[in-house]
């Protein structure tokens, strides 16, 4: 079962670039969506991750970064980054590989990747939403959305 | 569950009729193949349900991987004000390979649009806003790739292979026939 909400993310520290790094810590006063995914270049994660990159100006009216991580290691990242014109993190969780995912308990110890899961982190640091989707199913921005936006209805009240 | 936010309305560019039973609503990309492809199925499943179904189109366009595709939706909704939108939206997937300004000036051209007109209203903030609230309603709706369809309101996961999505519509057609 993955982290649900109610429950203090795990913070972390992992490569975005060969020489940067970026954990929670770096986005305190910001909401952080956390998108788990298999694979760079797997057919559902390039439609997934482009619709985030699209949506980044509504993410951001809603107080929230994106940050994409999987199992991959920062120069394919980078490449598939740039490929498919991702302006997002990508985070990778390579070594120990996977160690994040577990601390998150979405890593599938038989493939070796992470589950496809979305996590809502609060200014606080406190997880406020979570969604494990069907590996092979794109779980698309919906959720996220209604997250953020009770976030935000929860700030004003 | 996703279902289609906000519902259809009179600003949706709909063919068939408001009272079909069946509506399908696709949410696609000019410049994306798949669309393409789901033209010719989406044209297939038109002419096998005739007046049983009503379909509609809205602009998800993916522009950091299609760098042209907002540039089509808007062309398609600029010919949209002069009542040429389903003309332009076939000539564009049809020529889903020639996409530049001067190619979709073309196809403006043959669907027999004021030209001074289309071109102010492809830059119009009117076209840019309706291209981009299509594209959040989707995202809202819970669009997850492009195309993705939506059958009386709620989202489909199934194959959109032809004789795949007609069967299930024709079922869901036969089920409403019995109530």
């Amino acid at each position: 079962m993955a982290l649900e909400a109610g429950r203090r993310a795990p913070d972390f520290s992992l490569h975005t670039t060969p020489d940067q790094s970026v954990g929670l810590r770096d986005f305190r006063d910001r909401n952080v969506v956390l998108a788990f995914y298999p694979a760079d270049w797997s057919p559902v994660c390039s439609d997934q991750l482009p619709i985030y990159s699209e949506l980044l100006p509504e993410f951001s009216k809603l107080g929230a970064e994106v940050l994409g991580i999987s199992v991959d290691g920062v120069w394919c990242h980078l490449a598939f980054a740039k490929h498919r014109n991702l302006r997002f993190p990508l985070l990778s969780d390579f070594e120990p590989k996977g160690e994040i995912a577990r601390t998150y308990d979405v890593y599938r110890k038989g493939e070796g990747v992470c589950e496809r899961a979305l996590f809502v982190i609060d200014r606080e640091g406190m997880i406020r939403w979570s969604y494990v989707s069907p590996i092979g199913v794109n779980p698309g921005a919906d959720g996220i959305l209604e997250a953020l936006e009770g976030l935000q209805q929860g700030k004003k009240s | 569950m996703s279902r289609l936010t906000p519902p259809l309305d009179a600003q949706d560019h709909i063919q068939g009729s408001t009272d079909a039973p069946i509506q399908l609503v696709e949410y696609g990309d000019y410049e994306c193949s798949f669309c393409g492809r789901a033209h010719l199925v989406v044209k297939a499943i038109q002419r096998a349900m005739g007046d049983d179904l009503l379909f509609a189109f809205r602009n998800f366009p993916l522009t950091q991987v299609h760098p042209r595709a907002l540039r089509a939706a808007q062309a398609a909704e600029a010919a949209g004000l002069q009542e040429r939108f389903w003309p332009m939206h076939d000539l564009i997937f049809e020529n889903q390979q020639f996409l530049e300004d001067e190619h979709l000036s073309r196809y403006a051209a043959l669907c027999g649009c004021d030209m001074d007109q289309f071109a102010q209203d492809i830059d119009s903030d009117e076209v840019a806003e309706k291209v981009r609230s299509e594209f959040l309603s989707g995202a809202r709706s819970g669009v997850n790739g492009t195309p993705t369809f939506f059958v009386n309101g709620e989202r489909y996961d199934g194959s959109w292979e032809p004789e795949i999505l007609l069967s299930f519509l024709q079922q869901l057609r036969g089920v409403r026939e019995l109530r």
